[in-house]
């Protein structure tokens, strides 16, 4: 029987989900789900866009408006959906491929933008749906099929990236911490401006194996590990730091006008309000 | 700002004009010569009608807005030319597949690539219709006067939202930046058409369609019912299937769509086809060169000229070319002219079955077919 | 009245591109049919650049100008380059800074008129030398009633020189007008 939680988010009959045993997204799925359930939004004006990829798919399960758009174009139809009705709540799911290598210039320019979109990166660190190609988060030196000497390449970092970027709300959660996760999804879909959350996941099937981190518990023990809320990370000593990764909000600020409402005020001067 | 009802615009301004007239709010797009004009003009004009115009970061952002904003229930366009069109091509497919109502213009340039960017051209023709990938429902409009830019992207939304497809608006340069004098008819002298929403469904079947129907009539986002829009071949609910039989049904359904309602899609213009013995074959800019030697051609009592126009190029008005190879026994030769090497003479050609000789004159240097050149390529064929 | 093209051409900036605007709407609100082109890109950057302008009592079909009725020019360099492009009938209208040849003087009915000395020293702008040019070739070809060209002047130029402007239109009506006489 699935949960009350399920029952109202999701689409019960397309269930069970395509991706592989072990996955961490559905984790974040369930975890977005209940930041729109804390946020008490309105499910009619809620409009769940994604690109494609593993991540992806997560649009089809839950049961809003939701758009699957094209490879990498989650955000540029977002920003479409969201200037045509600054009413409607949108939510871009999408992946580390999708939103970093080949739709990076839309997530870069939405940023800059600050158009009231909540982000959620779902980044596993590999591209899943071809087979475990490396991406631009997979960490250096680690192998995908395309990476089989290892990959030279050094990643991005998503968060930092978006905030130069111009965005206005910026944190990581884990697939682990779902807690946590929750609330800083539920803070990203609050916060008025444009949202980036880097979601990371796990791929037990191509990355992990590839990289030998072992099975779908042992690479959520490594979160649990080696993960350190931003908060608690700050009373720590250096030393107690190194190797760990940074989860919590990093950034917000409400300096920067949301792009939809200067568009209203753009459409007052042009006397387009009569 | 609209002001007069009769003022001199440019062809790109006028399609503008006819998009707002139409119903048009929602513009995105990426600056590209020769159709700059036409964001520009949107920029200026959406807000002021209470619509809105984003300048995104590149053309594939510009298509993709374009269609979010129409997903959420407003009339959408964007404009582009040559490199541009190219960019475009994978969500052009994703509109027709998602069945997303959308205008998309390409003012085409001369070349390949860069190519020559304030050209005359029309080498974009087969692209229009097959250029994304996959067999994909698409209509495909080339105005040949300002007043026919402002009529017919009127008539361009209007099939777009009716139909929910894609529709390509194929200008030229000619065209494109071309000024002359445009009636700017108010909405409510003309036909417009507005997207059929029917909920009877449920709202989650948004992809069914009722007896005798080719086209879904989902609701926006926003009104409340959870469906899903996918570019993967869908069940009715829009979710994501590789069943052969429903992606056959449903690919059928996207391509009869079109085909079994050709006599509302397919519009041309005939001047003298009942008699004459040469008939020119044009489309778009090219036309005005033609109805130029035809002129010519009065003052000297020579052979009789025809001139055959498709205004909607694709789906090409085939049975209206099949009538007059039929009814015209004076027909000795027909002449295709076109900015490109050879495109719609192909078309042409399969039509015709060698009934009658078909020629070519084409050009690809970037410069006009004059109205000489015509009258100097009847003379070499007939 | 019959077909008429006229074809200006300067150095980019000079307004030449806006003066066949100007006489196209003009003409259009007088009840004739127009067509206006230009060029464009790099050409129209600096170096020479020139418009055209079809009038015409009936629908303008080709909407190319091969060799115009009128050919004003506002500069040696763009003279020379269109020069070439005229026919026996065509009016050729120049600045007086610019040399014509004796062969053309014969040739052709050429107004050689002190555009851009008007501009700069009479009306005092020397954005007015393409207003001025209207001016002239209105005079010469009458494309439209003088109400309806001061009307499409007024819908172009900046505002604060509406006046200065209209003064260049009639200054250039005049130039022409005693260049005939004399």
């Amino acid at each position: 029987m699935p949960s009350k939680l399920i029952e109202n988010t999701m689409r019960v009959n397309r269930l069970p989900h395509i991706w592989c045993p072990g996955c961490g997204h559905g984790i974040l799925m369930r975890d977005v789900a209940q930041a729109i359930e804390n946020c008490g939004l309105d499910p009619d004006k809620v409009v769940i866009v994604s690109g494609i990829g593993c991540s992806s798919r997560a649009a089809g399960y839950m049961n809003y408006n939701t758009l699957h758009t094209t490879h990498g174009r989650a955000i540029a139809f977002a920003t479409g959906v969201k200037l045509a009705n600054p009413e409607l709540h949108v939510i871009v799911i999408t992946g580390d491929g999708d939103a970093t290598a080949i739709g990076g210039n839309h997530l870069i320019h939405a940023a800059r933008r600050n158009i009231d979109l909540t982000v959620i990166v779902f980044n596993n660190s590999i591209y899943g749906m071809t087979g475990g190609q490396y991406s631009p988060t997979t960490p250096h030196m680690e192998k995908g099929t395309t990476a089989p000497y290892g990959n030279i390449d050094y990643v991005f970092d998503i968060p930092k990236l978006a905030e130069a970027a111009g965005a206005t709300f910026t944190g990581r959660c884990s697939a682990y911490h779902a807690q946590q996760a929750i609330k800083l999804i539920e803070e990203g879909i609050r916060h008025h401006g444009f949202s980036v959350i880097d979601g990371v996941s796990v791929c037990p099937t191509y990355y992990g194996r590839k990289n030998k981190k072992g099975d779908s518990v042992k690479m959520l023990n490594w979160q649990k590990e080696n993960f350190v809320d931003v908060k608690v990370a700050e009373k720590l000593p250096p030393e107690k730091l190194e190797g760990k990764t940074l989860i919590g909000k990093f950034y917000e600020s409400n300096d920067k006008e949301e792009y939809t409402d200067m568009y209203m005020n753009l459409i007052e001067r042009a006397g387009g309000n009569k | 700002m609209a002001g007069k009802r009769f003022q001199v615009l440019q062809g790109n301004e006028a399609v503008v004009e006819g998009g707002i007239a139409a119903g048009m709010r929602f513009y995105s797009g990426y600056p590209i010569t020769p159709s700059t004009e036409i964001a520009e003009r949107s920029a200026l004009r959406l807000p002021q009608v209470g619509g809105k115009f984003i300048q995104m970061e590149d053309e594939i952002g510009g298509i993709a807005a374009a269609l979010g904003a129409s997903m959420a229930g407003l009339k959408a366009m964007t404009a582009t030319s040559g490199p541009g069109f190219s960019l475009k091509q994978e969500n052009i497919g994703y509109a027709a597949i998602a069945e997303i109502p959308i205008v998309i213009v390409d003012v085409q340039r001369e070349g390949p690539s860069t190519g020559l960017p304030t050209s005359p051209s029309q080498g974009d023709l087969m692209q229009s219709k097959w250029g994304t990938h996959g067999d994909h429902p698409v209509i495909v409009i080339s105005p040949s006067s300002v007043q026919e830019c402002y009529n017919e992207t009127v008539r361009a939304f209007n099939m777009a939202e009716r139909f929910r497809v894609p529709v390509i608006f194929l200008m030229d340069e000619i065209v494109g930046h071309l000024r002359e004098g445009c009636e700017l008819i108010p909405p409510e002298e003309l036909t417009i058409s507005n997207r059929r929403v029917d909920r009877e469904f449920n709202g989650t079947l948004a992809y069914a369609v009722q007896e005798g129907n080719y086209v879904p009539e989902y609701a926006p986002f926003g009104s409340g019912d959870h469906f899903n829009v996918t570019g993967l071949f869908h069940n009715l609910d829009g979710f994501p299937t590789n069943d052969s039989e429903v992606t056959d049904s449903q690919e059928r359904r996207l391509l009869d769509k079109i085909t079994k309602r050709r006599d509302r899609i397919e519009k041309w213009e005939e001047v003298d086809t009942d008699d004459c013995e040469v008939m020119i074959i044009c489309f778009g800019g090219t036309a005005r060169a033609v109805e130029g030697a035809m002129d010519a051609s009065h003052q000297y009592d020579s052979v009789k000229i025809g001139m055959f126009r498709p205004i909607t190029v694709w789906p090409f008005p085939e049975a209206a070319l099949h009538k007059i190879l039929k009814h015209n026994k004076h027909l000795r030769q027909i002449i295709v002219a076109e900015h490109n090497d050879g495109q719609m003479i192909l078309e042409v050609q399969r039509l015709v079955e060698g009934t009658v000789p078909v020629t070519h004159l084409g050009k690809i240097d970037g410069t006009t077919i004059t109205p000489d050149e015509i009258l100097e390529k009847i003379k070499e064929v007939y | 009245m019959a077909r008429t093209e006229v074809r200006m051409s300067g150095s980019g900036g000079q307004g030449v591109i806006m003066g066949t605007i100007i006489l196209a709407e003009a003409a259009y609100e007088d009840g004739k049919q127009v067509a206006q082109c230009q060029s464009y890109g790099p050409e129209a950057r600096g170096g020479s650049s020139k418009a055209e302008t079809i009038i015409s009592d009936n629908r303008i079909h080709y909407t190319k100008v091969k060799y115009p009725d009128l050919l004003l020019s506002l500069t040696q360099l763009s003279f020379d380059k269109y020069l070439p492009d005229v026919k026996d009938s065509t009016i050729i209208v120049v600045d007086s800074s610019i040399e014509v040849s004796e062969e053309t003087k014969k040739a052709h009915k050429v107004y050689i008129l002190p555009i851009l000395d008007a501009a700069a020293e009479v009306i005092k702008n020397k954005m007015s030398a393409n207003i001025i040019s209207c001016g002239v070739v209105n005079e010469i070809l009458h494309i439209a009633d003088w109400d309806a060209i001061e009307h499409a002047v007024l819908n172009h130029v900046p505002k604060g020189t509406e006046e200065s402007n209209l003064n260049a239109l009639h200054y250039g009506a005049k130039m022409a007008r005693e260049y005939s006489e004399n």
